[in-house]
């Protein structure tokens, strides 16, 4: 009978703070790249790679100042976004360090070495991550930048047109000394800020004012304004600046957090039509494009005719000779797609050498950093850090798709960079600061709410009136 | 390098990947339950209820026997919340008292504007029969329809109304 008076309490589930696990993920996830590049070293030349220690000491600098001041600023937040973030960089870095390690890479004329960079490029991301933690104490303040942000957004966005094509696409800016910039991966948090703040203020008129037809909800006309304009100014870019990645994403983006906003399926339908029309037509006439169109339609065809094609197909080759466990890292030849196999394609050599199995884990890793995301936005007590972490998960998610998808073959190839694995310094410092605010935002939401007041009187009860 | 070595790491590498991807998932995992349920209060509880449980030992030792053994057919096993902010929430009867009100160390803390601190509580008497008790609050207790007066026993399936809240036994 000592089960007799018991006292059970039922209540909400208050979240721990889980610091402790952050550390112990993180630090496995550092052993998890350290053991890449030792494989990759031992594969290639049959002994530990000599930078293993430096490569090795300089993540897990990175990964225990993340944790730091994470447990410092920010303790409540979500204890898996860091160490997966952690993980694909680390990946990244031994991938592109292998794919440095070809000799036929280092072959071409202008070779230069990437995985050194690479790393400084993630300090730098996890420097702006840290400064993002600690000058960001609400995300809330973000709010009130809420159209200066369109305008910067706007001006990052447009800013590329007036600098030459690179590659056919002209979404990078060359500033002397210091390098080239794609402004797009800065712009697409910064747009977030934007529509969280303006979607907040519109949803009631965009959700509410509406018709029903055939069993969606359509909107009025002056309500179609905001899409409208956002789907003209990706029809803009992909015009001026041929890219069909970054006019993806901003358009994907807008419609999923208009989705999230308003709760309506109509405009989901609406943004598929739209972006299916505008891609279509845009595809028409605009010969980058139209190349890579048909790149995707038969990459087989273009085969010594075609850069375009003759890469793709080569993707695919890459993916088939994986098969389902790889051929191992630092043995397959995934080196022979060329110009940007350690970036736009670097998700071929991880088909090849890691196969489908290993491919799978890492989009299963992406998809859960795209699942705190989400969590962080159902958690989050305010509209404004809902749509934030919505928006920001659903571009990361879209990212990822368009990338993943495009050196697959499910849809046209687009210019798009990896989010943390491929080598590209805007990409992977962006794509730190996108986690420093997921990871603030799930620290505010995680956040014990204060305590209600200790014993709560009778008078509080409110007397039901017959 | 030896094929041997080589293969072996590259599955284990694998290996190491997924167990990454499991770890990870086996962290988010406390995300899917909603609610949980703390035993406290365990020392004072236990100082302070030998001496009844043994008045009661003594006053009914059939009974309690009978209690403590198997449930008695037809007895109600679990309380469940089918309406207002906890519903879904299950309590096992397992002759503990069961107390509701906002109250935070009532057995089911309610979320209730038109709730009591102590509301109401459920008790099982001495042939094991699930007695509803109202305590004294202001919005009172009401079973099915009527609103108690005393300590009523309550019926399998009966609907026990507090504020926005429902409350029935279950087997």
């Amino acid at each position: 009978m000592s089960v007799v008076t018991n006292t059970t309490t039922i209540g909400a589930i208050d979240a721990p703070s889980r610091r402790n696990t952050e550390l112990v993920l993180v630090a496995f996830a550092v052993l998890i790249s350290v053991f890449a590049y030792a494989n990759v070293g031992l594969a290639l030349n049959g002994e530990l790679p000599a930078g293993m220690l430096g490569y090795g000491l300089g993540l897990a600098l990175l990964g225990g100042v993340a944790h730091i001041a994470v447990r410092r600023f920010a303790p409540y937040a979500d204890p898996l976004l860091l160490p997966l973030a952690t993980l694909l960089n680390g990946l990244g870095l031994a991938i592109i360090w292998r794919l440095d390690q070809s000799e036929r890479f280092q072959a071409t004329p202008n070779f230069a070495a990437a995985a050194s960079k690479q790393l400084m490029f993630s300090a730098v991301g996890v420097a702006i991550m840290v400064v993002v933690l600690i000058a960001l104490k609400d995300h809330r303040i973000l709010q009130r930048y809420t159209y200066i942000s369109m305008l910067v957004a706007l001006f990052l966005l447009i800013l590329p047109m007036f600098f030459p094509a690179v590659n056919g696409a002209k979404i990078w800016i060359k500033i002397p000394g210091v390098g080239t910039i794609q402004p797009g991966e800065f712009a697409k948090i910064i747009i977030a800020v934007f529509f969280a703040g303006y979607l907040m203020v519109k949803r009631d008129a965009l959700a509410l004012a509406s018709r029903r037809f055939m069993g969606l909800y359509l909107p009025r006309g002056r309500d179609l304004g905001p899409i409208l304009m956002v789907w003209a100014f990706s029809i803009l870019i992909l015009v001026f600046e041929t890219d069909l990645g970054s006019s993806l994403l901003f358009f994907g983006m807008f419609v999923v957090m208009l989705y999230v906003a308003t709760e309506r399926t109509s405009w989901i339908v609406f943004g598929l039509l739209m972006s299916g029309a505008g891609a279509v037509g845009v595809a028409m006439f605009e010969p980058h494009v139209q190349q890579r169109v048909t790149a995707w339609l038969d990459p087989f065809a273009g085969w010594g005719k075609l850069a375009a094609s003759e890469q793709m197909a080569k993707s695919l080759m890459a993916f088939g000779s994986g098969g389902t466990l790889g051929t191992g890292l630092g043995q397959g030849n995934s080196d022979l797609i060329g110009f940007a196999a350690n970036s736009d394609f670097i998700l071929a050599t991880v088909g090849e050498e890691l196969g489908l199995a290993g491919m799978m884990a890492v989009l299963l890793i992406y998809g859960l950093i795209v699942e705190r995301g989400v969590r962080t936005a159902l958690a989050a007590r305010d509209p404004f850090g809902k749509l934030l972490a919505i928006g920001l998960s659903g571009s990361f998610a879209i990212q990822v798709f368009v990338v993943a998808g495009g050196v697959m073959g499910l849809i046209p190839l687009t210019g798009m960079t990896m989010p943390f694995m491929a080598a590209g310094g805007s990409s992977v410092i962006a794509n730190w600061a996108l986690i420093g605010i997921l990871i603030r935002i799930s620290d505010t939401a995680r956040r014990p709410a204060p305590a209600p007041a200790p014993s709560p009187d009778a008078e509080m009860t409110q007397v039901v009136r017959p | 390098m030896s094929e041997l070595t080589l293969t072996v790491m590259r599955l284990g590498f694998l290996a190491v990947l997924w167990l990454f991807v499991i770890v990870a998932v086996q962290v988010i995992r406390s995300d899917l339950f909603g609610t949980r349920v703390t035993q406290r209060g365990s020392r004072r509880t236990a100082a302070d209820t030998r001496p009844q449980q043994g008045r009661q030992q003594q006053a009914a030792p059939p009974q309690q026997r009978q209690q403590s053994g198997r449930q008695r057919r037809g007895a109600p096993t679990k309380l469940v919340v089918s309406e207002g902010t906890l519903t879904g929430t299950t309590v096992a009867l397992q002759g503990q008292t069961i107390t509701l009100g906002r109250a935070h160390d009532s057995t089911i803390v309610l979320d209730d504007d038109y709730a009591s601190s102590r509301h109401a509580r459920i008790y099982p008497d001495r042939d094991g029969q699930w007695i509803v008790e109202d305590l004294g609050s202001t919005n009172g207790t009401y079973l099915d329809r009527t609103r108690l007066t005393t300590p009523t026993p309550v019926p399998l399936g009966a609907p026990i109304r507090i504020g926005k809240t429902v409350i029935e036994l279950r087997k």
